[in-house]
């Protein structure tokens, strides 16, 4: 097994291998760099550093103001502050005027852990699809997270990157390759297939290895970016396999579950089961317990394909 | 320009004022015509500009933080020669590039898309400090309404402009005393405002924003400031310069009536 690192690990190493190349690199935080990694950056680099204190508003909204005279701008706090503290913010001084800002937000979803509730973002993902402009990443480990990160750098959009606390293991190939905008193929199948994105695409793997003891075929697609979807991909596993399944840390309300439903329906029906937090409230907890106490588990993930195949 | 040719410019930027929100038939004229003074010593004779070359790196930055007030900033970037006085017209309409708030994809002059109160003042802290960074000499203007203070988002943003020393940035208040809901003080009490400013670490100004050459001095006062931003309360007459709009808060958000308009003109004439 190999070393186990969380995604805003990746993402705090990142930015400060990047210090040194991209001159133009400004990354803000609002009192939890230790927390989001932003930290390591500010280590390297703390002229191009900004903390703004516990202030998300106002630390979008200076983005907006530093993206304006051309900086890459990152800025950093937990899901649930960045995008439903200052949701306005971002709707209107960063996504209408197009400016390219990336919203990297850690410690979404149930896996905060003991936290609690309050802390846990189940809904940021669905809130930013919806925002015209907004491009929305949810990378699956360290190295799709590394990737992501160099290439937001580059990006003349807006985005909403959404980072885990929990350590991860490295799921994806040594050779793999993150391009915004495109899903991957992990697992061939034709029974049935699986789109899933964040930590969940390791379980989502593990169940397609039960499923297929069992003479079950089940293909596996990572779905990094939730916005602008692979349509495209979408619908040629959809076609090719006839039954699918979403998995994420995330509300089933509005996520990858949300978007696959979308172009499922208006292109190539086919039964669709979503795994996910199923509209309601997470709880304190270990992040392993929550995981399954909310049923985002290999074995559901399974029952679902069997469902969904029962379906066709 | 001296005096006199900065108050006759005000007067034309009141009569486009009245002549666009007419012809869009909605718009802000009371806070527009407020503000239009302190724009006209902006834009005519303060701020570095270069209306033939909007993108230009050595500009100073000007972001109308009460971004209702566009129909002063629009007259202001037409009358300087941003684009056709003619457009003016076109405020509010269906494809026009002049939205009802600013948009800064679409007209040239206008730096940063405004108009959800509270956010124009963080985004010129944000100008602010990313020109300190690259140790540019740009100066940074934002003007707020009163009202607008009560937004908890400028006080972050205040926080931020003392906190990090940020005196190439000066905040205008257009102190007009009158938000849609009555007046400022009934509504919700920002006073005093001048010690409020000072204990958040200003550089405070007080000026008679129709004042022309107050506002002038102010203005240099807050450019050779160190160490510290400045904000200039200027005290203001929302609907200033027509009689029937001045200190009535109806007039925030409602367009004349031809006739009106009519009357409106005559005495901006």
């Amino acid at each position: 097994m190999s070393e186990k690192i969380a995604t805003r690990e990746a993402y705090g190493q990142t930015l400060a291998e990047l210090a040194a190349t991209d001159k133009n690199l400004v990354v803000l935080d609002a009192d939890l760099s230790k927390s989001t990694k932003t930290c390591d950056f500010a280590k390297v680099c703390p002229e191009r550093f900004i903390d703004v204190g516990i202030a998300e508003q106002n630390m979008i909204t200076v983005s907006a103001g530093l993206a304006t005279l051309g900086k890459h701008v990152f800025c950093s706090s937990f899901a649930i502050f960045a995008v439903g503290r200052a949701f306005e913010q971002i709707r209107n001084s960063i996504a209408y005027p197009q400016l390219p800002v990336t919203i990297a937000a850690t410690h979404a979803g149930l896996t905060v852990g003991e936290d609690g509730a309050t802390h846990q973002a189940i809904e940021d993902v669905a809130i930013m699809r919806a925002v015209p402009n907004m491009t929305v990443i949810v990378p699956a480990d360290a190295e799709e997270t590394r990737q992501a990160v160099r290439q937001l750098a580059e990006y003349p959009h807006p985005a909403y990157l959404r980072l885990g606390r929990l350590a991860v293991e490295q799921i994806l190939p040594a050779d793999y390759q993150f391009q915004i905008g495109k899903g991957t193929v992990l697992r061939d199948g034709n029974d049935a297939v699986i789109f899933a994105c964040g930590l969940m695409l390791g379980k989502a793997l593990q169940a397609a290895e039960q499923l297929a003891a069992e003479g079950i075929n089940t293909a596996v697609v990572n779905m990094p970016t939730i916005k602008p979807l692979d349509s495209e991909l979408v619908c040629r596993m959809a076609k090719q396999c006839g039954a699918a399944v979403t998995v994420e840390e995330h509300s089933i309300i509005g996520g990858l579950g949300s978007a696959v439903a979308e172009t499922l329906t208006e292109n190539c029906p086919i039964p669709l089961l979503r795994v996910g937090v199923n509209d309601q409230f997470g709880q304190s907890g270990k992040p392993d317990e929550l995981l399954t106490e909310y049923g985002l588990t290999v074995e559901n993930i399974a029952a679902k394909v069997k469902e969904a195949i029962n379906r066709k | 320009m001296d005096t006199l040719e900065l108050q006759a410019k005000a007067k034309e930027l009141r009569q486009e004022i009245i002549k666009m929100i007419t012809a869009a038939g909605s718009g802000h004229p009371g806070g527009s015509l407020s503000a239009a003074d302190i724009l006209t010593v902006l834009y005519f004779d303060k701020m570095n500009l270069r209306p033939e070359e909007p993108d230009w790196t050595g500009r100073d930055y000007f972001v109308l933080s009460k971004g209702h007030a566009a129909p002063a900033q629009y007259a202001a970037l037409a009358l300087r020669g941003y684009f056709p006085v003619e457009e003016l017209t076109g405020l509010r309409k269906l494809h026009s590039r002049l939205q009802g708030h600013p948009v800064s994809s679409k007209v040239p002059g206008i730096d940063v898309s405004t108009g959800s109160l509270g956010q124009g003042v963080s985004v010129a802290c944000g100008l602010a400090k990313g020109l300190k960074i690259d140790k540019l000499p740009n100066h940074v203007y934002t003007m707020l309404g009163d009202g607008e203070c009560q937004e908890g988002q400028v006080w972050e943003a205040l926080m931020f402009a003392a906190h990090y020393q940020l005196d190439n940035l000066t905040v205008i208040i257009d102190h007009n005393r009158l938000q849609i809901d009555g007046q400022v003080e009934k509504v919700m009490n920002i006073e005093p405002l001048d010690k409020k400013l000072d204990a958040f670490g200003f550089n405070v100004l007080l000026v008679n924003g129709h004042d022309i050459e107050a506002i002038q001095n102010a203005i240099d006062k807050a450019k050779a400031c160190q160490g510290r931003p400045t904000a200039i309360i200027a005290n203001t007459i929302k609907g200033r310069g027509v009689s029937f709009m001045e200190n009535q808060a109806g007039w925030h958000g409602t367009a004349p009536k031809p006739e009106e308009a009519e009357q409106a003109l005559q005495e901006l004439a």
